[in-house]
Formats: C-alpha cells, sequence, structure tokens
C-alpha cells in the first residue's frame, strides 16, 4: 500500500502544469432537463386545452368579482386583527402566574383550535338560534340576526380560531427574548406591562411575524369558506357565474390569478415590515430594499443608500 | 410573617440597610441571614466566590427577587413593602416599579435594549416612567454619554458598539434615572481583559462624584482603590467587613485568606 501511494503523491506536487477537469454535474444537467420538458408538456396541454383564454381575460376584470378579492381582502384584515389581539392577550395571559388566568387562555386555545373552523363559522352564523336577543340590560338591545350579519358572523369565526394559533407564536416570540430585557426594563422602573410593550414585544417581533405572515397568506385562503354562510368573497362569486355559464375552469382561473396578485401584495408588506423590526439586529446596515437597489441603479435617489 | 417587628425603622444615616436578610429557591437557602449597612455616598465591593449568593443578594435591594425572610431598607422605605401603621403590605407591581426607580442597576451582560439606539435606550425610562419631557431627557442623555466618554455615540445601535462601550451605555442609562443608589453586579466580568479599564475608570469616577455604590466585582485592584468598605462573602453570609486595608491587606477569615491567595 504504503509503496504505492506516496510515489503517486509526490509526482503530482512536482508537476505544476496539470489540467484541472471541472466535476460534471450529470445528475443536475439530467434533472433540468426533465423539469424544462415537464413544463413544455403542461405549457402545450395547456394552450391545447379547452380553456377560453379570451373569456379569462374578459372576466379578469368584471366589477363583481374584483368587490369579491376586495371582501375577502378585507375579511383577511379584519379577522387578523382581532386574531392578533387575542394572540397577544391570550399568549401573556398564558405566560401568567396566576393558574386562573393562564387556565382560561388554555381553555381558549384548546377550543378554537380544537374544532373545524368551517362549524365554528356555522355556528357563530347561527347563534342567533340560541340567543335571539343581545343586549345591555337597559343600555342596548338588539336582534341578533341584524346584528350577527354574515360579514361580521366570519370575522368574528375566524378571527377567534385565528387568535388561537396566533397565540401559540407570540408565546415562542416572548419567550425566545432574554429574561435579563424585562430585569434591565424593571431597573429602570417600567412595569411588568411596560416592560412587556416597550422591551419585550418589538423583541419578540423578529421571531412572531415570519410565522403570522404565513398566517395571513393562509387566512386570505381561508376566506373562502365564509361563503359558506353567506358572504360574497371572489369564490362564490365566480360560482354565481360559472353556474349560469358554465365557463367553469376560466372562471376559477381568474380567481386563482386574483388571488395569486393579493397574495404577492401582502408579502410585499411582510418584508417591509420585517426591515423595520430588524432595526439594531445586525452590526451592519440593512441592505436596500429592491426598491431602493432599483432607484440606486437609475441614480435618481442617492439618498436611498445613506 | 418575619421575626422582625414591622415598626423598625432604619437608624443613623444608613442608606441602606438589611438586616438579617435569607432567601430560599426552594429547599435550597442561598442567603443566610445577611446584615450590612451602607450609608449615603459609601462605596461598597462584594467580594465572594461563585455561587456564594452575591447576584441573589443584590436583586434583593431593587427587589427583582423577594426575601424569604427579614429586611431591606433603601432611603427610609422597606423594600417591597409599604409601611402602613404597625404593618407591612406587600406592594403592587406598580408600586413596585416606583421603588426602583431610585435605584439603578448594572447587569453583567450589559442588557441593553438592542432595539432602541443608545440615545433611546438612555432616554426610555426617564420619559416612559418619569414622564420627562423628551427634549429635556435627550439633553441629558448627551450630558451622560460624554461623562462616559461615548459622546457622539447617541445613534449607534448597541450591537455596533463593544462590549466596554456598551457596559458605559448601561452605566448612562442607569444614571439617567438620577439614583441615590446604583448596584453594580460584576459590570467588567463579560469584557476582555483590555475593555474592562474604560469601565472601571468610569465607575471610579462616579464614586468620586458622592453617588452610593454595591458593586459585586472579582476586581481587586478597583476594590483596593476606590471601596470605602469590603464585604466578603461565604455561603450566603458575611463573614468578612472593613476597609478594603484591613480586609484586603489582612484578612482574618480562613475563607477571605483562601480566597484572596487564589485571584491575587
Ligand atoms: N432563580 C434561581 N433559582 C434557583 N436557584 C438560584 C436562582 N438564582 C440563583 N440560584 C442559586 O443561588 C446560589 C447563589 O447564586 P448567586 O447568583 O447569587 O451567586 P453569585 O455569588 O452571584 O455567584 P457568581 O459569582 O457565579 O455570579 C447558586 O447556587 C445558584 O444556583
Ligand atoms: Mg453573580
Amino acid at each position: 500500500m504504503n509503496t504505492e501511494t506516496e510515489p503517486r503523491v509526490a509526482r503530482a506536487a512536482e508537476s505544476p502544469e496539470l489540467k484541472i477537469v471541472p466535476r460534471r454535474h450529470i445528475g443536475r444537467w439530467v434533472g433540468a432537463g426533465a423539469v424544462v420538458l415537464l413544463l413544455v408538456w403542461l405549457g402545450v396541454s395547456f394552450s391545447r386545452a379547452q380553456i377560453d383564454w379570451p373569456t379569462v381575460q374578459q372576466y379578469l376584470t368584471v366589477p363583481v368579482l374584483i368587490q369579491g378579492i376586495g371582501v375577502a381582502i378585507v375579511l383577511t384584515i379584519v379577522a387578523m386583527v382581532i386574531g392578533l389581539v387575542l394572540g397577544v392577550v391570550s399568549a401573556i395571559m398564558r405566560l401568567s402566574k396566576n393558574p386562573v388566568t393562564s387556565g382560561v387562555a388554555w381553555l381558549y386555545i384548546w377550543v378554537f383550535r380544537g374544532t373545524p373552523v368551517y362549524l365554528q363559522l356555522l355556528m357563530w352564523f347561527n347563534l342567533a338560534l340560541i340567543f335571539p336577543y343581545i343586549g345591555i340590560p337597559g343600555i342596548f338591545q338588539g336582534r341578533m340576526i341584524d346584528i350577527l350579519t354574515p360579514f361580521v358572523a366570519a370575522s368574528i369565526g375566524l378571527g377567534l380560531n385565528q387568535g388561537a394559533y396566533t397565540s401559540e407564536v407570540v408565546r415562542s416570540g416572548i419567550l425566545s427574548v432574554d429574561e435579563g430585557q424585562t430585569e434591565a426594563a424593571q431597573a429602570v422602573g417600567m412595569t411588568r406591562l411596560q416592560a412587556m410593550r416597550r422591551i419585550v414585544l418589538p423583541q419578540a417581533m423578529r421571531v412572531i411575524i415570519p410565522p403570522v405572515g404565513n398566517e395571513v397568506i393562509g387566512m386570505l385562503k381561508t376566506t373562502s369558506l365564509a361563503s359558506a354562510i353567506g358572504v360574497s368573497e371572489i369564490l362564490s362569486e365566480a360560482q354565481h357565474i360559472y353556474y349560469v355559464n358554465n365557463r367553469i375552469m376560466e372562471l376559477l382561473i381568474v380567481c386563482a390569478v386574483w388571488y395569486l396578485g393579493a397574495v404577492s401584495l401582502l408579502s410585499i408588506g411582510q418584508y417591509y415590515l420585517e426591515r423595520f423590526f430588524a432595526k439594531g439586529s445586525s452590526s451592519k446596515q440593512l441592505p436596500p430594499t429592491p426598491f431602493q437597489r432599483l432607484l440606486g441603479i437609475f441614480g435618481t435617489n442617492r439618498k436611498a443608500f445613506s | 410573617m418575619s421575626p422582625v417587628a414591622a415598626s423598625t425603622t432604619p437608624t443613623g444615616t444608613a442608606l441602606v440597610r438589611a438586616e438579617n436578610v435569607h432567601k430560599s429557591f426552594g429547599p435550597n437557602e442561598v442567603l443566610k441571614g445577611i446584615n450590612l449597612e451602607v450609608n449615603a455616598g459609601e462605596v461598597v465591593c462584594l467580594l465572594g466566590a461563585s455561587g456564594s449568593g452575591k447576584s441573589t443578594f443584590l436583586r434583593c435591594i431593587n427587589h427583582l427577587e423577594t426575601v424569604s425572610n427579614g429586611r431591606i431598607w433603601v432611603g427610609g422605605n422597606v423594600v417591597g413593602y409599604r409601611q402602613v401603621g404597625n404593618s407591612l403590605h406587600e406592594l403592587s407591581d406598580k408600586e413596585a416599579a416606583r421603588q426602583r426607580q431610585h435605584i439603578g442597576m448594572v447587569f453583567q451582560r450589559f442588557n441593553l435594549f438592542p432595539h432602541m439606539t443608545v440615545l433611546e435606550n438612555i432616554i426610555e425610562g426617564p420619559v416612559l416612567v418619569k414622564k420627562e419631557r423628551a427634549t429635556e431627557a435627550k439633553r441629558h442623555a448627551s450630558e451622560l454619554l460624554a461623562r462616559v466618554g461615548l459622546a457622539g455615540r447617541e445613534n449607534s445601535y448597541p450591537r455596533q458598539l463593544s462590549g466596554g462601550q456598551q457596559q458605559r451605555v448601561a452605566i448612562a442609562r442607569a444614571l439617567a434615572m438620577k439614583p441615590e443608589l446604583i448596584l453594580f453586579d460584576e459590570p467588567t466580568s463579560a469584557l476582555d481583559p483590555e475593555l474592562v479599564g474604560e469601565v472601571l475608570d468610569v465607575m471610579k469616577d462616579l464614586a468620586r462624584s458622592g453617588l452610593t455604590m454595591i458593586v459585586v466585582t472579582h476586581e481587586i485592584g478597583f476594590a483596593k482603590e476606590v471601596a470605602d468598605r469590603v464585604a466578603f462573602m461565604h455561603n450566603g453570609q458575611i463573614v468578612e467587613i472593613g476597609p478594603p486595608a484591613e480586609v484586603l491587606g489582612n484578612p482574618q477569615h480562613e475563607r477571605t485568606k483562601a480566597f484572596l491567595s487564589r485571584v491575587l
């Protein structure tokens, strides 16, 4: 063994003009080729499929569908706001030393995470069956069906369900912040609540935002369930149209385009939110945003870099 | 109830007075009857081996830990309690926070707020807690930064500073509340050796200005030069206390001797 390998090593070191042959990535080339073929095949079959593309284009700008995606976006925002508020409150409650407080939060999460959203939406919508009237005695009184419109029921239902999930996300964010931060805040005279609001939560946001961003996108798609209780969001509107004209796939493609557009918009929002809460997280300056880079290329805005 | 009568009030000019302080974590008794008086303007250094309870005692003084038994007074108030006639009422979170305003604390690992600039770190307490006007707080913060040798670093974030600079910002943050007492818990232990000096220099300056300080430290040189008194803690008790020349120069207790021979 020894006598064979040693001379070979020595020879390699002596000759400096050896040609370097780069490693061949045969697997990669085969894989890439297969993917390209698959895409071409998909493209060809879609163009040959019986999809009436002019119809797709025509319905893309129909007002009821635009309103429908608008309803979906508004419902997403309202439900997420409710979900975030409930999530933060219940996360703080779960971390409380008081067993009643943390128990209530635990119960909330258990119930609303443990049953299907669809079921919860139906229950909110039908609440009038068991509570026909609602009100505070002597101050305010109303009929449940007047107050709990489909949109309100959907907002509450989706929001409460979301809060149960967000709660765990927020809790892990809070736990990710060093205990020393709370102590330092208390040492300058802050109460626990002030320390939570000014010191702990802003730092927890860095951990909280990416999963919540995920959930916002999930929520946008979950709003389609609200059609079950009579909310006119984009998917139900599209169904109303294709029941009449039978252009089923065309209308579904229109919906997909709108959903993708809305999700892209939300992702941009998330990008800037993450940047905002990344303040001070690194010893370097934040890299410029794609938008700033674009401006920089054309030299129109020098301030973007400073 | 504690064996100490509720009506006992601090005597003399002591700003801090600890009386028979006990602290247990579960079955583990960490402080076993600490008695200490610190006069206004005095600098007391706490020495002792790791695990002897120095940090725990310091944290009891500003109520980050509750004492299991015994009592601590700061400026005539019982820490963590409100005296009403002959009874002591445990403070609410809000009242405890108000009490802490007068007691600054500097931590081993700085604990600056990383999402805030240096200036924001310093004015956060005065503006949020003391309701000082922002312009006034900023002016004062800049003065303090100059005092700790960091003039012009207002807009840096903590992560852009060296350890020594961060600790000096932490000292400025504590000073911004105009405390009557500052507690230091091993303020230089997390620093590279070449950065220790700049922090100790700032602390020496504070000591000369008449601030009351309780300093947990392993810097024997600092204790010798700056401390009015040095206390040596062992196993949850202060076993020896006195002027640095005596305790450090001619230790009586066996544990003090052993400790000093190890660190010197
Ligand atoms: N929150 C806690 N829960 C349980 N035990 C604790 C807690 N804090 C401290 N202890 C224990 O109390 C003892 C004293 O700790 P302390 O931090 O006061 O020591 P120290 O003198 O500051 O030591 P060091 O020089 O290492 O900082 C240790 O045995 C430690 O394990
Ligand atoms: Mg310690």
